[in-house]
Parts: structure tokens; C-alpha cells; sequence
């Protein structure tokens, strides 16, 4: 819950209520990027992005090797897993797992 | 050296721990204890045990686990009002996980599902609020929770709900503040802790600026600090520095995620929602003023507590437990009577034993590797 994790933006879901599609080790979350988001800026330029997620909000912009060394240290504390888990089963709106990853 | 070579740089793990060392080595003079480095949060905790980086320092460097597990802290009192509400006829109440089997003096929010609560775990307050909008007859109460890193969170949902209009959807807050805090916990006069090693995420979200006062008024050094073992020494080492150096400072060891200046997006929508309460209650802590927030006037109708009548007994933690003093760094966990016998992580009887940043259940799933700590105590 306070760690959050890496994920990649993948596509807009809704550019309007600022929602993306984002992949978290290869499950898909409807996530808010308001807090990640250029104002003025059109949000599909964020299409690509890896971000870290809190609780279904992405809070930060980070690079692909930054994603990788974090997500390492969350499997090997444990919290990657857990974190995955709250998104697969807490998840209200459908998740879909990805092929990429 | 058990661990370093699962660092990602093993090299530089091991030239940090000898620069560490020297250091420690050259300031041991003319020291009756050992240099107490409290690292603020919960994440930090974990990591520290799952790198047993501790066995990798010199002796004359102690961690002391800082209040930063929002489970943790949350008091006795707090949870009856959850599982009150969580027990409304016609509540669907959605709560983080970690939150579950945090023990209430009556019952956990788990128990009073089972006993036929409609208590839902949901991932984010996203999930709340989609509840919210499929179950139009129930009223649907988020359990808002955590520091400034989830405050945003709950604070977005709660416009987003006010932009659909959505009517029966509301939050139970009790989200907490990180200065404050801090401040509560330097202001206490028996606090032996030499520095401080910051909080990366919470940072990432209010930025640099609101620590200064650390060094400022209370003259103790703090570096944010990122999660990977790697960043705890290099934080450690800059402490150590500025201990070496007689110097205080607010540093940034996290620089890559934590910009100085925060997240704007997200203090914007923390100022839009929330007040500051006068006080607010924390397990081991007692009340520190004006440390929780609660949902401003023109969201009163999102406000749980304005929308049930809430009974807020404050309820004394048992006797026995040595919570407040784990938390605030004067007790070991270990040195707990209950610790590891009434009290262990499948039946916790205080909140540290909940959730895996806490620092009796860190102690606990890694006393393996602690065993010279533990013997004697069993
Ligand atoms: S062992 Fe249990 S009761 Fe004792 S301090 Fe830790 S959480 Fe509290």
C-alpha cells in the first residue's frame, strides 16, 4: 500500500477522466495519471511511460531501469507480490492480463 | 557478508560499508552508545531486515524503526468505529488489505466479516467508488488510509465522486501527516535518535522543503532515502558524513524519484479536500495535535464520520503490549513479553505484528537470521 509499484502506461483509457491502462508485471489496471500528467499536454504522449503506482494512482515518473531495480527489490521483500495480489483481487473493475511484459 | 552479493553492485556495497565503517571508527571515540539512525518508514524497515543490512554494519550503528506504517499506528479506537460502521445494514465497507487484521478491542474488520459484515478488500479507493456507482442502494464507506503517499489518492477519488455526482459513497479518514509527526516525536525529550533516514515516497509527494525545520530547530541531519539496499547505505553514509562533519541538513539521496519540489498535482489535491484536525490519536503515540486530516466543509456529504453517527471511544491498547515504546524506539520488539507468544503475525495482538513494514513482524519473519538477539528471550 505505501510502496506502490513500477508500471508501463500501455494505452488512454479515457483522456477525459484521466484514466490510463497501465501493466504491472504483466497484469492491466485502469490507473488516474492526473498526478503524472503535463497540463496542456496531450496524454497520449504518456503512452510508453513507466510511472510507479500507489493504490490505482500513478504518483510518479520514473525510466525503465529505475521500473526494473525497484520492482527487484519488491519480489525480494515480498511487497511485489502482495501488491500484484490487492490488484488482482481487489480490483472492482475487470483487469485483463497482458501478453506483454 | 551474507547478502551483498545479491546487491546490484556488490563492489559498491562493499565500498560503502567499509566507508561506513571508517567512519564510525573515527567518531566511536568518546561515544557511551551507539549512533541511533531512525529510518521513518515502514518500507525502509522491511528492506533493512530483508538485507540484514544491520549484520553488515559496524555495532556502533543501531536502526530504530521509526512510526512510518500507517497500520501500524492506527489506535484501537479507530478500528471499533470501522467495524461499527462495517456492520450498518446497508454499508459495503472497502478497505485496503493491510487494514484487515489490524485487532480492534471488540473485533478486526476480518472477524466481523465472518461474522457476516459486508467488509470488501479493495486495491485502490477506485475500486470504492466503482462499488459505489454498481451498488446505487448501499452506501459504500472507504476506509482512507496512510501517510501523504495514499492522502492524494483518497483525496482525487473524493473529487472524482463530487465531479459524477455520485451520492452514496463516503470515506472514513484517517490519513495521517508526516511533519507533524516528526515533530511530535523530536519534541520528546527522552529521544535519543542522532538522525534521521526520510521516507522516499511520502517525499515524492510533499518534496524536500517541509523537513527543513529537523535540521533547523532540532539540529539533526535526515537524508531521503530510496528502497534498494544500495540507497540505504549510500543514505547511511551521508548521514554518517554530516555527523562526522557537525553539520545538519535536509539531503536527497532519492533524487531520481523525489523531486524538491514534490508532486504539485497531488499537494493541490490534498489542500483542495482536506483540513488539518486539532489532534489526532495514534496507537503507542497518544494524540499528536493537528497530525491527521479529516475532509473539509464542502465535502462534508463524503465525510463518513458526518454521515454515521460514529461512537469514537478512544480504548486503551492491553496492558501488556509494549506498542508505544517499540514504536518509538525505546524497547526492541523482542523485548516485548508478548512478542512471538501471545503475539505473532496470524494472531497479532498489537498492530506492528500486522502488516510487513511493522517492526515486530520484520523481527519476527526474519528472527531467523537474528537468533543471537533472540536467545534468551524465548
Ligand atoms: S510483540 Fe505485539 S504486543 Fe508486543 S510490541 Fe510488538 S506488536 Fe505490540
Amino acid at each position: 500500500m505505501c510502496l506502490g509499484i513500477p508500471g508501463c502506461i500501455v494505452s488512454i483509457v479515457d483522456a477525459d477522466a484521466m484514466l490510463a491502462s497501465v501493466d504491472v508485471s504483466g497484469v492491466r489496471r485502469t490507473v488516474d495519471v492526473v498526478c503524472v500528467a503535463e497540463p496542456g499536454r496531450s496524454l497520449d504522449e504518456l503512452v510508453g511511460a513507466w510511472v510507479l503506482v500507489h493504490v490505482g494512482f500513478a504518483m510518479s515518473l520514473i525510466d525503465e531501469e529505475e521500473a526494473a531495480a525497484t520492482l527487484k527489490v519488491l519480489h525480494e521483500i515480498g511487497e511485489a507480490q502482495s501488491e500484484i495480489e490487492a490488484m488482482r483481487t481487489g480490483s472492482v473493475e475487470p483487469f485483463h492480463p497482458s501478453t506483454t511484459h | 557478508m551474507r547478502y551483498v552479493d545479491e546487491f546490484r553492485d556488490p563492489a559498491l556495497a562493499r565500498g560503502l560499508i567499509r566507508e561506513i565503517g571508517a567512519i564510525a571508527a573515527r567518531m566511536e571515540r568518546g561515544r557511551d552508545r551507539p549512533f541511533a539512525i531512525m529510518e521513518v518508514c515502514g518500507g525502509h524497515t522491511h528492506a533493512i531486515f530483508r538485507y540484514g543490512l544491520e549484520d553488515l554494519l559496524p555495532d556502533v550503528i543501531e536502526f530504530v524503526h521509526g512510526p512510518g506504517c500507517p497500520v501500524c499506528v492506527l489506535p484501537m479506537g479507530r478500528v471499533d468505529d470501522c467495524v461499527a460502521i462495517a456492520e450498518r445494514p446497508e454499508v459495503i465497507f472497502a478497505t485496503f488489505g493491510d487494514a484487515m487484521r489490524v485487532p480492534g478491542s471488540r473485533k478486526s474488520l476480518l472477524a466481523a466479516k465472518a461474522d457476516g459484515a459486508d467488509v470488501r478488500m479493495v486495491y485502490s479507493p477506485l475500486d470504492a467508488l466503482a462499488l459505489a456507482r454498481r451498488n446505487p442502494d448501499r452506501e459504500v464507506v472507504f476506509f482512507g488510509l496512510g501517510f501523504e503517499t495514499t492522502m492524494p489518492s483518497t483525496a482525487l477519488t473524493v473529487l472524482r465522486a463530487a465531479r459524477e455526482g455520485v451520492t452514496n459513497f463516503s470515506v472514513f479518514c484517517n490519513h495521517i501527516t508526516i511533519i507533524p509527526t516528526l515533530r511530535a516525536l523530536l519534541e520528546k525529550p527522552d529521544l535519543g535518535i542522532d538522525a534521521f533516514i526520510g521516507p522516499g515516497h511520502v517525499s515524492m509527494v510533499i518534496g524536500m522543503a517541509p523537513y527543513r525545520f529537523i535540521a533547523e530547530e532540532f539540529g539533526k541531519p535526515m537524508v531521503v532515502s530510496g528502497f534498494e539496499p544500495i540507497d540505504l547505505l549510500q543514505s547511511l553514509l551521508m548521514v554518517l558524513r554530516q555527523l562526522e562533519e557537525g553539520r545538519a541538513a535536509i539531503e536527497n539521496q532519492y533524487a531520481r524519484v523525489v523531486p524538491d519540489a514534490g508532486n504539485p498535482q497531488a499537494m493541490g489535491a490534498v489542500d483542495e479536500v482536506y483540513e488539518l484536525r486539532p489532534t489526532f490519536e495514534w496507537r503507542g503515540l497518544g494524540s499528536i495535535a493537528q497530525s491527521g486530516v479529516r475532509l473539509r466543509e464542502p465535502y462534508a456529504q463524503f465525510d463518513a464520520e458526518r454521515r454515521f453517527a460514529v461512537p469514537e471511544v478512544q480504548v486503551a491498547d492491553p496492558a501488556a503490549c509494549r506498542c508505544g515504546e517499540v514504536l518509538t524506539g525505546q524497547m526492541k520488539p523482542w523485548a516485548c513479553p508478548m512478542f512471538g507468544t501471545a503475539c505473532t503475525p496470524e494472531a497479532p495482538l498489537g498492530a506492528l505484528m500486522v502488516s510487513s513494514e511493522g517492526s515486530c513482524a520484520a523481527y519476527y519473519q526474519y528472527g531467523g537470521m537474528r537468533q543471537p538477539h533472540l536467545e534468551g528471550v524465548a
